[in-house]
């Protein structure tokens, strides 16, 4: 099974060198600390920012300067900002190459759900509904089952969707699989995994 | 036409009314017009329906307007850091309307541009379009979200000239020029107003026609979520 760091390292080998990129909350925040050699991506922080840095020194903290997650950042040489409705703008009409994401429950179908839970605290669906409609491609990066054992990789999400038909590739801490015609096909088994687990904890069809 | 206030009281005589649409800029705690909030909370004004993609936090930002009951419902995409926003939605006194975070920031910069409404990819096949109009166009299936006109804006850039052209600072910048196209009438508040002609015309971001009301004062500017990294060696 992979762990957080390597569930991030493996997302991060589906970079494209001289793609713009948005990384959504969690796992995916730890995805450019495993960047290939070689390979340059623009990551761009939906608030407004393409080119966004790492965190900043103690001390040279901007509170004009923050992710999509409110956290303090830095900026880059290349770096440019524009408002919310450029910055959806570019989202919606397909100039990010990629979004990686975190997912709560995938359907073999693609459809994604990572936004609410009916009887709990509902937050918002913030800009995760805009990335999956307008970028071109759809990278969650989850764990196979939820804490009870259950699958969270399903035939039918049974959460609020954040959208339909949207998620190309899923991995999980079991390894790399795409959604294809007629469900999921295996790319790649994590280490210390069967291919017989991953079929077992799976719930959506697996496509040969 | 003198644009600029003595203060963000000033700024709004004559401007509110219970039960006014507002837009206001900013995301989380980053740019959001603090003069502004403070002068809505001293004014008493009630229902406000606010459009904001959040609500600020406990005690700070819009948040404050919460603490006194002022809102009547939030439009906004991320309300999740404010237990007194839980509060008041969960008992039924305060209504919410969810909205993507490009369809929010979308619809105030249609609404600005005289746009009653758009097609968009977002939301389609989730709650979001329920109950709204579906077109296909090329082979996709759009939602129909519509433009907001708002009763007053009230926005946070940098600098402005006595004109009301403005720039903004880094990130601070995101859903300012959205909200402040929107108002029928704006009120923009900012860290420092400069002379005329000490901008670079070329490098206005929101150019002073859709700025009404200017003023100037200081700003805490807190910070959310302070994350640092250490220094090598």
């Amino acid at each position: 099974m992979w762990d957080r760091n390597q569930m991030a390292a493996r997302a991060a080998k589906e970079l494209q060198d001289g793609t713009y990129v948005n990384l959504g909350i969690g796992i995916p925040t730890l995805v450019p600390n495993f960047i290939p050699e070689g390979v340059t991506v623009t990551l761009q922080s939906e608030n407004g920012m393409l080119g966004m840095g790492p965190f900043p020194y103690e001390g040279e903290e901007d509170p004009d300067l923050i992710n999509a997650g409110k956290q303090t950042i830095t900026e880059l040489p290349q770096t440019a900002y524009f408002d919310s409705a450029t910055s959806f703008g570019m989202i919606r009409g397909g100039k990010i190459a990629m979004a990686i994401l975190g997912a709560m429950e995938v359907s073999e179908t693609g459809d994604l759900a990572n936004w609410m839970i009916p009887g709990k605290l509902v937050k918002g669906m913030g800009g995760a509904m805009d990335l999956v409609a307008g970028v071109k491609r759809v990278v969650v990066v989850m764990d196979h089952a939820n804490k009870h054992g259950e699958s969270k990789v399903l035939k039918a999400c049974t959460l609020p969707l954040t959208g339909r038909a949207v998620v190309d590739r899923i991995i999980s801490n079991m390894g790399v699989m795409d959604v294809v015609p007629g469900g999921l096909k295996i790319v790649e088994i994590a280490d210390g995994v069967t291919e017989a687990e991953l079929r077992a904890a799976t719930e959506a069809t697996i496509v040969d | 036409m003198n644009k600029v206030y003595g203060s963000a009281k000033e700024a709004l005589d004559g401007l509110l009314f219970d039960g006014m649409l507002i837009a206001a800029g900013g995301f989380g705690l980053c740019g959001i017009p603090e003069l502004a909030i403070e002068a809505l909370v001293e004014s008493g004004v009630k229902d406000i329906t606010i459009a904001s993609n959040n609500c600020g936090v406990d005690g700070f930002g819009l948040g404050k307007l919460l603490d006194t009951k002022q809102i009547k419902k939030m439009i906004s995409s991320y309300v999740g850091e404010n237990a007194e926003f839980m509060r008041q939605y969960l008992s039924g006194e305060l209504e919410l309307e969810f909205n993507p975070q490009g369809t929010l920031a979308e619809r105030m910069r249609a609404g600005g541009c005289g746009i009653p409404g758009f097609y968009t990819k977002t939301g389609v096949g989730t709650v979001v379009a329920d109950g709204k109009e579906l077109k296909d166009f090329d082979g996709e299936t759009y939602v129909l979200e519509r433009g907001i006109v708002a009763d007053l804006s009230i926005v946070k850039a940098w600098k402005a000239d006595p004109s009301g052209n403005a720039i903004f600072r880094k990130t601070a910048r995101n859903f300012n020029p959205p909200a402040a196209m929107c108002g029928k009438v704006c009120l923009m508040e900012v860290e420092e107003i400069v002379p005329l002609g000490s901008l670079d015309p070329d490098a206005i971001h929101l150019p002073g026609i859709y700025v009404h009301r200017l003023i100037q004062g200081e700003f805490e500017k807190r910070i959310e979520q302070r994350t640092t990294r250490k220094r090598e060696g």
